[in-house]
């Protein structure tokens, strides 16, 4: 975990309303695992105080990108800068995936719209190729399909008004996959809360191991505030664990979902 | 040029400290900041048991600020002192631990607890936590209660106390000498004050438990008069703290009559903020030939 002021190469629109934006940070780069995060203050938010959090998306020689919706104050200040600007960022944080061993299971992604912001990295950098799974309401939403294909995976694409790929939710070629085989897997997944969810009741009917990276409103990104807590079982019962520190990606039967409601 | 300051028998190398509760056990930060460099860390509030804290969300941005209803969440003594004492006591700098109960009962144990286990810098008693049911503010908003929280804690240990004082009162004068007549060694001004949001298409409150506590530059002005009203009340040192973002923030506070200040919600954003405070309170005394630290306090010309 480091604190520096870092220049943007670039940020640019992707599709829509995500953009991407990459950093040049040659102390941080070396230093990110698969599932971690950036911490970044937006310079131009006013009256706005808090860092916002973004998965890493991807690394390149001493640069790291994001890949961001525009949903809300902090998300369009980002947007606005251009090349040359400077931000200051905090990373990397967090407790990220668990890359696969050489020759142990084969990886099924599950991403739900940017969630494969987060999982690019653990693609790209698993020993074994495996399938990833993306969902998106529409066409629009479906990011970085060609960039998990060009990593020989198999990607199987979902989105709910049927615009592109199968029509419905990214659960349902997930269980059938499963369905069809669900020895030596196992599912690593980033997405809504719902989605998570669902996830992780398919991967215990099938009996996988699921890591699921947590999607919590956050605020100090560094395990002081305690803000971004999610019910998490403990010997006897079950305690508030930090998604910025425990998590965001956590074992997805240790998550105690009835307590989240 | 002298930057240390006394808080009861506990010498400060610098009058900056950090905030109950934005700086977690100190070792969140250590890899961001050198630690060695602050007048004291401050930790989070600790009770006798450990606290599960409240249901998410737990806090919101607003306009220059944030409200938190965190609940308290924390270890408990015995974890506290388990996981985090070994490395806390291992630091230069004083370690102020801030306590509570939900009973009189509750609070003189913990301050005999840290009492007994020797090099704790300080006990701040947290008496205006406005995000609990029992215990926090309902101690800082009622004189007799507050005197007797102050004196039980006094009889049970020998550490320097402080109190962290509730903004929510009509006058804070009567608290503070409350408090101060009880055996508190120092006040620590202000605690969050109490706040709500709404998220108008759900029209649900943007937090779970409803209300919670405003915090950040916001409130800055109104714990600036809050200090002021206080150091006219009493003679013992005050801890100026709401909202400091810069060494300009720290010297109004020390103006309006703090003798130390603590950094809070902005060491959720920037880190470095308690650092630059110090450096900048140096560049201001060197710029002003201020030679003692103290000549700022309530300094403020307010006869004039």
């Amino acid at each position: 975990m480091l604190e520096q002021t870092v220049q943007i190469v670039s940020n640019e629109r992707d599709t829509d309303s995500y953009f991407r934006l990459v950093v040049r940070a040659p102390q941080i780069t070396p230093l990110i695992q698969p599932g971690q995060f950036a911490h970044i203050r937006v310079p131009t938010m006013k009256d706005a105080l808090l860092r916002r959090p973004f998965s890493i998306f991807q690394v390149r020689d001493d640069t790291f990108s994001i890949l961001y919706k525009t949903v809300g104050k902090g998300t369009d200040a980002l947007a606005r800068l251009g090349a040359g600007e400077e931000l200051s960022v905090i990373a990397p944080l967090g407790h990220g995936f668990t890359i696969p061993k050489p020759g142990g299971e084969t990886p099924l992604l599950v991403a739900g719209g940017y969630g494969m912001a987060a999982l690019y990295l653990l693609a790209q950098r698993s020993p074994q190729k495996g399938i990833a799974f993306v969902g998106g309401r529409r066409r629009m939403d479906i990011l970085c399909e060609k960039e998990v294909r060009a990593l020989d995976w198999d990607v199987r694409v979902t989105t709910e008004d049927g615009s592109h790929g199968e029509k419905g939710l990214v659960t349902q070629p997930l269980v059938a996959e499963l369905r069809r085989n669900a020895a030596h897997r196992k599912v690593f997944a980033c997405g809504p809360t719902p989605m998570l969810e669902a996830v992780g009741k398919i991967a215990e009917e099938f009996n996988v191991p699921a890591e699921l990276s947590m999607d919590e409103h956050m605020c100090c990104g560094v395990g002081v505030c305690l803000t971004c807590v999610i019910p998490v079982k403990t010997g006897d019962g079950w305690e508030y664990q930090r998604t910025c520190t425990e998590g965001p990606v956590f074992d997805s039967q240790r998550i105690v979902w009835e307590e989240m409601k | 040029m002298n930057l240390s300051v006394q808080i009861g028998k506990l010498k400060l190398q610098n009058p900056v400290m950090v905030a109950s509760g934005t700086f977690g056990y100190g070792v969140e930060y250590a890899r961001l900041i050198d630690l060695n460099q602050l007048g004291a860390v401050v930790v989070k509030g600790i009770r006798l048991e450990p606290v599960r804290g409240n249901p998410t969300p737990r806090t919101v941005e607003v306009a220059s600020g944030l409200i938190n209803a965190i609940g308290l969440q924390g270890p408990g003594v015995d974890g506290f002192i388990k996981k985090y004492w070994p490395f806390l006591k291992g630091l230069k700098v004083p370690t102020i631990i801030n306590i509570w109960g939900t009973t009189i009962e509750e609070y003189a144990e913990v301050a005999r607890r840290f009492d007994a286990l020797g090099g704790v810098g300080a006990l701040e008693l947290n008496v205006s936590c406005p995000n609990i049911k029992k215990g926090g503010a309902q101690f800082g908003t009622d004189v007799k209660l507050l005197a007797k929280v102050v004196a039980a804690c006094r009889k049970a240990t020998t550490l320097p106390l402080i109190t962290k004082m509730s903004p929510n009162v009509m006058s804070i004068a009567p608290y503070a000498k409350a408090a101060a007549d009880a055996g508190s060694d120092a006040l620590a001004i202000m605690n969050s004050y109490p706040a709500m949001a709404i998220d108008i298409e759900t029209r649900k409150p943007k937090l779970a438990n409803v209300t919670g506590g405003l915090t950040g530059p916001c409130i800055k002005p109104i714990a600036i008069k809050l200090v002021w009203e206080a150091a006219n009340a009493v003679k013992i040192p005050i801890i100026g703290m709401g909202g400091i973002q810069n060494a300009a923030d720290a010297i109004e506070f020390m103006m309006a009559g703090a003798t130390a200040v603590a950094v809070g919600t902005a060491n959720f954003y920037e880190p470095q903020t308690v650092l630059q405070v110090i450096t900048g309170i140096r560049e201001f005394m060197q710029r002003q030939d201020i030679k003692d630290v103290r000549e700022i306090t309530g300094s403020v010309r307010t006869a004039e």
